[in-house]
């Protein structure tokens, strides 16, 4: 888990809305439920609308045009009103699609319930047979059915039931294994329940939820593949007429009257389409992934929206100069800050450690540094960020983007992560080379392997072209620290590097961080946790608490004489060797609630 | 990779298996006697019991699968009464055009749904997304079939640009220049409902993939937003949507039984709608199988695409 993706807002206010007025709040859906239900209340009207018998044929009268007298949509081959025949067929196509659903959601339902929650090897044989179905061509194995069983209506109903069924049991079983192993489960068994009547009364209700968005999304397949076996003449059978076997009837007469099959296909269209915008707009409102807004794309740099913009310039300020910067998060209507208005600065060659527990901030001030907060939903509220005097967000975009990896650059807390899996990692140093360097391709490559060296990774020219999994934690780090040097930055802004690593491999890379700074004269700004790594490598720290800075100071004099209570109980964290239990006893009094889980 | 292709191969075997095991019991749980199908019912008692000798019928359900699968190793799916000749030539020979119209439509919907995806996810919310959105809804909710006889009545009628129906045309033609022309409408119908799946498919994977850690790192790095997107996110948005690209095999070669049966094309899907309609068995039994029979194999390929462009699979 990122420090982002955990401070995503929770859905605020919105939470009130009750389903209803969600999918109300759905203007497509709204429109789907509305020409559904005209379509239906059309078909359903049929019997008492003043229209002629659909079977009536009139050879005399053939394939009449569209509003000729007394045959509102014209005739068919046989003289029959189509739009009789159009009502009549809808009435049936919408009755096979929904009892083909009804009849592939019980025994999907019923088989992912059963295998969800008997596991073992009930769940491997239902599961495999499923896959069975599934390795066939969906309609593939509908006409293997319809060929067995003959062609006809019903029968084309229960062979589209049939290859529908795996869609219910996959998603059912999904569901059902997570719930089989909850509490409320086991208290229910321990209360004497029987197996079916834990299926049934306790989990059945809790599956509810995906049963329905999977019948939402295949009952206009359903309606479709049914026509389209009755177009192939293997469904209804004449005279019975469903909308599928009038296009398949009317495709004799497309040269010469074309509206006796096109209306039956624009009518299947309609009901299929005004199903898919009505389903589409159930899923997102009983699947709750979607609601959190979490699918928004992120922009390249964070958004910046400051009540008042301060000067772009600022002569005289060192290397970099963070006065009062706020980001927040957008939640719901408004705003969440999580980084409330910090200041300080970073000199040429100093380290600067900025520490502070999980959901103080640290992270997200090291991010909206370059721009590098997610959006959305960051936003940069105020403040600005002066490298060498000049306003990093008053830049353009592309001047931003200049600057990141060229003067600032970053390394991440998870190497695993944060470095691509699908590319090698020396073409992942080689690219940032490229990127601000105009080189060849092949030279990039040699100071690729040139700067692995330089951090320590044994024979450089073959560990470069290792993906990330194939190395170690440690390793992925320093490629994570050679591409942050790339470039020959300014400024290292290190947002807990070592925190994923284990404690041999972490000293070694302070050490190798160290060195660098050293040998490169390097502005470190080191974002940690842990005060035992702020002592060993920081000249001055600062103290963050709920998105502020409570006390900074130089290193030696905040150790000696910490002056806020939080910096003391900070101090108090790192453990000395022997001590044992006494550790915890004397932690465990610092802090009295828990600390906020979630945003670092 | 040589070793990940075997193993891939082997896995594939089972379900081979399964496939054949319910394409024949399919076929064998058939109501109704094929003999009488085959001479018809005037049919004398001797002749049925005859027939049924002859097809091995009278034995138990186990031993007439071994017998069926011994000959199917063999190469023999049985002679088609109907077309008297054996089931496997007009089989190879209707797949043939069949392979032809659904490998075109497949590339046609992987490029244009993929495109579509990817350019729905970066201008999220602007008009391209809207507009690929609707047709991404259009394109999963419009019968095949119709769409089919829409373009016919368009391109051929109308325009007369287009032939309206066949694989080749009647007078001089055969080249392959005339099958293109052929090609054109039926592969463009039958890719539109993959087109739409895959586009909205890679829409998710990309907005999905553009939150991930490493997509910040190449921020970080000061790579440009395009080489943010169609190198570093596009490449793993594709490992996800490659598996989806080998599903929609399926659809397309399900869904050229339709597009065969309005643009007469000769190929495996027009046959079996034929072989149903006159209980041509063996020859609906021979050609299912080897229609799903393909689609393993295409979904075989996805798994290889995708292991060649993740490597972290292989291992």
């Amino acid at each position: 888990m990122t420090a982002l993706e955990t401070s995503a807002p929770p859905p605020a206010a919105s939470g009130r809305l009750t389903g209803w007025q969600l999918l109300f709040n759905n203007k497509l859906a709204v429109l789907g439920l509305v020409v559904l239900g005209l379509i239906c209340l059309l078909a359903a009207l049929a019997p008492v609308l003043p229209i002629p018998n659909p079977n009536a044929t009139a050879t005399a009268n053939r394939m009449q045009p569209i509003f000729s007298e007394g045959h509102l949509l014209g005739t068919d081959q046989l003289g029959r009103d189509i739009l009789a025949r159009l009502l009549w067929g809808t009435q049936i196509s919408i009755a096979v699609g929904v009892s083909a659903t009804l009849i592939a959601a019980f025994f999907g339902s019923l088989i992912g319930l059963v295998a969800g929650y008997a596991r073992g090897r009930v769940d491997n044989v239902l599961m495999r047979g499923i896959d069975m179905i599934m390795a066939f061509p969906y309609i593939l194995l509908a006409l293997a059915i319809v060929a067995a069983l003959g062609p006809g209506l019903l029968n084309a109903l229960y062979a589209i039931a049939v290859v529908n069924i795996p869609f219910f049991a996959r998603n059912v079983r999904g569901v059902t294994v997570g719930l089989a192993t909850r509490e409320f489960v086991d208290a229910a068994r321990l209360g004497g329940k029987g197996h079916a009547a834990i299926l049934f009364t306790e989990i059945l209700p809790n599956v509810l939820p995906v049963i329905v968005i999977t019948m939402s999304t295949t009952v206009g397949w359903m309606i479709l593949e049914t026509a389209g076996l009755s177009f192939l003449g293997l469904g209804a059978q004449p005279p019975q007429a469903d909308l599928g076997s009038m296009l398949g009837d009317g495709r004799a007469q497309l040269f010469t009257s074309p509206h006796v099959s096109i209306i039956p296909g624009l009518m299947i269209f309609a009901l299929v389409m005004s199903i898919n915008l009505l389903g589409d707009g159930v899923r997102d409102v009983l699947d709750p992934r979607l609601k959190a807004g979490a699918l928004n794309r992120p922009m390249p740099v964070t958004r910046i929206d400051r009540k008042t913009t301060p000067p772009a310039e600022k002569p005289g300020l060192g290397l970099l100069a963070v006065e009062n910067l706020e980001t927040s998060f957008a939640r719901g209507r408004g705003t969440a800050p999580a980084v409330k208005g910090i200041s300080f600065t970073l000199e040429k060659g100093e380290c600067l450690g900025l520490i502070g527990e999980s959901g103080s901030g640290k992270s997200v001030t090291a991010l909206s540094l370059m721009g590098l907060v997610a959006s959305p939903p960051g936003i940069i509220t105020g403040g600005a960020v002066y490298l060498e005097g000049r306003d990093i967000f008053s830049l353009p975009e592309a001047g931003i983007t200049a600057l990141r990896g060229q003067r600032v650059a970053y390394i991440f807390q998870d190497p695993l992560t944060t470095l691509h899996p699908l590319f090698p990692v020396g073409e992942q140093v080689a690219e940032a080379v490229s990127a601000h360097q105009s080189i060849g391709r092949r030279a990039a490559m040699e100071k690729a392997v040139a700067l692995l060296e330089d951090v320590g990774i044994p024979e450089p020219a073959q560990r470069a072209k290792s993906y990330p999994h194939q190395l170690s934690g440690g390793q992925r780090q320093r490629v994570g620290i050679a591409m942050a040097l790339a470039n020959d930055p300014d400024i290292l802004i290190a947002d807990e590097p070592t925190t994923a690593l284990d404690v041999t491999v972490q000293a070694r890379i302070l050490e190798l961080l160290q060195d660098l700074r050293k040998k490169r004269g390097l502005a470190l700004l080191f974002i940690t946790h842990d005060f035992g790594v702020v002592a060993q490598i920081c000249d001055r720290v600062a103290v963050m608490q709920h998105g502020k800075i409570v006390e900074t100071g130089e290193t030696a004099k905040i150790l000696a004489d910490p002056q806020h209570a939080y910096t003391k109980s900070l101090i108090a964290c790192v453990p000395e060797l022997g001590e044992g239990r006494a550790f915890l006893d004397r932690v465990g009094k610092l802090f009295p609630q828990p600390g906020a889980e979630g945003a670092s | 990779m040589a070793g990940y292709i075997g193993k891939r191969l082997l896995a594939a075997i089972p379900v081979l298996f399964g496939l054949s095991i319910i394409v024949f019991l399919i076929m064998a749980l058939i109501p109704g006697d094929p003999a009488t199908a085959i001479l018809g019912s005037f049919a004398t008692p001797e002749n049925v019991a005859r027939i049924n000798r002859d097809l091995g019928l009278d034995r138990p359900l186990h031993e007439q699968y071994l017998v069926w699968v011994g000959n199917l190793m063999q190469g023999d799916l049985g002679r088609s009464f109907r077309l008297n000749r054996p089931v496997l030539d007009e089989v190879l020979e209707r797949f043939g055009a069949t392979l032809i119209l659904a490998s075109v439509s497949l590339v046609l919907c992987s490029i244009f749904g993929l495109l579509a995806g990817i350019v729905s996810a970066v201008r999220q919310f602007g008009w391209a997304d809207r507009l690929i959105t609707l047709f991404v809804l259009i394109g999963i909710s419009i019968p095949s079939f119709w769409l089919g006889l829409l373009m016919i009545l368009i391109f051929a009628v109308q325009w007369r640009v287009l032939p309206a129906s066949g694989m080749y045309a009647v007078y001089g033609g055969g080249d392959f220049w005339d099958l293109l022309r052929h090609l054109i409408l039926p592969a463009t119908t039958l890719a539109v409902v993959a087109t739409g799946v895959i586009a909205r498919l890679t829409r998710a994977a990309m907005l999905e993939v553009l939150r991930q850690d490493y997509v910040r790192t190449a921020r970080a790095k000061g790579l440009s937003e395009r080489k943010v997107i169609y190198k570093h996110a596009f490449k793993s948005a594709l490992v996800s949507v490659v598996p989806v690209i080998g599903i929609q095999a399926g659809f397309v070669l399900g869904g050229a039984v339709y597009i065969e049966t309005v643009f007469q094309w000769p190929g495996i899907g027009a046959m079996l709608v034929n072989a149903i309609s006159t209980r041509d068995i063996l020859l609906v039994q021979g050609g299912v199988l080897v229609v799903a029979a393909s689609y393993v194999l295409f979904n075989l390929l996805a798994d290889v695409v995708q292991a060649l462009l993740d490597p972290r699979l292989k291992s």
